[in-house]
């Protein structure tokens, strides 16, 4: 039971349209057959429009090699007037991981998610008017992403390093950049015994002067030690301010500048591309 | 070789198989059984290590067992037809599940590993256990972690006059077992050596695997059989080449953090043309990222938040 109380209070937080009374058009049905298809759907989408559009693209390896910490890539680039973008997966106790707002960025992001069972993995973008594009597939991975411990709970030193922020920002074509940053958290579910949830739940990023490139809301489907990838709309040498908060009300405060040049190195273009 | 997910979409064996074990006469008293060049999955039953098999004057001996008591049951027969003798030594090479999770059906005082795998198959056996009974289903049927009866201390064994020379290195993992066989001149590497098979990295420290391979390519050996792909019959050819890959796997890696990649782009770089005769090596390499991406991270990216600043 405790786990439906987790779920429908990440649904509750993930929701902010409106629920109309009755839905304009139906629910179109789920090409991959998820089960929680349709419940997932009428929370996170109320009555607004929603299609499957592979446009949205959803990466991750063809292998789940670690079910705590499984990489996710949504990529709308190729759709215009993305609003939002949220990372589910259907099966997990906890079935939304990030709500990203890229009010000044490219409508991307990567993550690393957890995974409690064999599940589909969906990237929702929702647009201006309203309309939520959805793709995604079914991910294969061996039980209990959610329900083991930390590795930095195992270990015990999770507090030593709690607040520390890694990160990066590189310039991209056309006064954009590319950031990582990466966040020491345990990201507690709440489903291992004797440790409540506490993960970190919001984090924006910024000029330092009022200007926001985007925010997101984070639930602890995100994997421990949360690694963030976006593309801003912030040029070389831009500075970059990020504020974050996590369910206990701690505050991360982090600030990076994005470097003058970037070098691909040749080692990762030299292939044959097998 | 382990396994800590699954290929995707996977299906469960529907039918009862049965492990069709070919060997293959490699040198005077050595057969190769070759396990498939592909991931653990349903269609191979985990079948996928090599499996050498020695007659001796004393009686027969295996290194590795494979991934299921039904998989060592049928290799046992196999090497007492073979020798005409019973199997007096079960070698297990390293915790990795393809390798030796089937000794069980060994009485435990003759088969014998490295004292780290048996302190790592007594913490970390019944996981991996777990793992491959989720992807193989019934191919696991009757499958336990029993782990080894004798601890190696020594650095040769003699069977009768056909003396092995016990090598304990680590790289692949905490403990890796090579073992050379003077009568056939045959090394027989375990996966320190993969061959036209991409390494896989789930356990590897990679400074200590490079050691390993200087110390394997300094042996006086002829032949080579990898833990996984093709015998080498120079004994040099697969040793470098797993070299070159854990190389350029751990280059590659450092270039694409460097470079503000996500684990999901580190994992779609392109592989250079001369692995174009591996197998499973887009596999294995987003395998690797999964292992080796994170400390990578941790070591190259910088601290940005405000604690790390006022303590500069």
């Amino acid at each position: 039971m405790r786990g439906c109380a987790v779920i429908a209070l990440a649904l509750s937080m993930v929701v902010s349209s409106p629920i109309h009374a009755a839905p304009k058009a139906p629910l179109p049905a789920d090409p991959l057959g998820s089960p929680m298809w349709d419940a997932h759907a009428k929370l996170l989408f109320g009555d607004d429009p929603v299609r499957f559009d592979p446009r949205v693209k959803v990466d991750f390896p063809m292998i789940a090699e670690n079910q705590r910490s499984f990489p996710v890539a949504v990529d709308a680039r190729g759709i215009a007037g993305v609003q939002r973008i949220v990372i589910m997966a259907d099966l997990n106790p906890i079935p939304f991981a990030i709500d990203y707002r890229p009010t000044d960025a490219e409508p991307y992001i990567a993550t690393r998610i957890k995974l409690d069972q064999r599940t589909p993995v969906r990237g929702a973008v929702q647009l201006a008017s309203g309309e939520w594009l959805v793709s995604g597939g079914w991910v294969d991975a061996a039980g209990g992403g959610c329900s083991a411990p930390p590795v930095s709970r195992v270990k015990g030193d999770w507090a030593e390093h709690l607040g520390e922020i890694r990160g990066e920002a590189w310039p991209m074509a056309d006064g954009k950049s590319r950031v990582r940053l990466n966040f020491r958290h345990p990201m507690d579910t709440g489903f291992v015994a004797n440790i409540a949830t506490y993960h970190l739940e919001e984090l924006s990023i910024g000029d330092g002067a009022g200007k926001s490139y985007g925010s997101m809301e984070i639930w602890a489907a995100v994997a421990e030690d949360p690694a963030i990838t976006l593309m801003l709309h912030a040029g070389a040498g831009a500075t970059l301010s990020v504020e974050g908060r996590d369910t206990n009300g701690r505050d991360y405060v982090a600030a990076l500048h994005v470097a003058r040049q970037s070098v691909m190195p040749s080692i990762l273009t030299q292939g044959d591309g097998r | 070789m382990l396994i800590g997910g699954a290929a995707l979409l996977t299906l469960p064996a529907q039918a009862r198989e049965s492990y069709a074990i070919t060997p293959v006469a490699v040198g005077d008293g050595l057969w190769m059984i070759h396990g498939a060049d592909a991931p653990i999955e349903p269609a191979n039953g985990g079948a996928i290590a090599n499996i050498s098999i020695i007659d001796s004057p004393a009686g027969a001996i295996l290194y590795d067992c494979g991934p299921s008591a039904a998989y060592a049951r049928a290799l046992k027969g196999v090497a007492e037809q073979l020798t005409g003798k019973t199997v007096v030594r079960v070698y297990v090479s390293h915790l990795h599940p393809d390798h030796g999770l089937g000794s069980g059906v060994f009485d435990p005082a003759i088969v014998a590993a490295l004292p780290g795998t048996i302190a790592a198959l007594r913490s970390e056996g019944q996981g991996y256990a777990d793992g491959m009974y989720r992807i193989l289903s019934d191919w696991m049927r009757g499958t336990d972690v029993v782990v080894p009866g004798r601890t190696i201390a020594q650095e040769s064994e003699d069977f009768g006059g056909r003396t092995l020379q016990l090598m304990a290195l680590a790289g692949h993992s905490g403990a890796d077992l090579a073992l050379m066989d003077r009568q056939s001149g045959t090394l027989i590497a375990g996966d320190l050596v993969f061959h036209n098979r991409a390494p896989s990295t789930p356990t590897a420290d990679l400074p200590t695997w490079r050691a390993s391979l200087d110390q394997l390519a300094a042996s006086e050996h002829r032949a080579l059989i990898p833990g996984h792909g093709p015998i080498d019959p120079d004994g040099k050819a697969a040793i470098a080449q797993t070299r070159d890959w854990i190389d350029w796997v751990e280059q590659a890696l450092k270039a694409a953090v460097a470079s503000g990649m996500d684990m999901v782009e580190a994992g779609e770089i392109a592989i250079p043309a001369r692995f174009s005769t591996m197998a499973a090596a887009r596999y294995e390499l987003q395998r690797s990222v999964s292992h080796l991406y994170p400390g990578l991270e941790a070591a190259m990216l910088p601290r940005i938040d405000a604690e790390a600043r006022r303590s500069d």
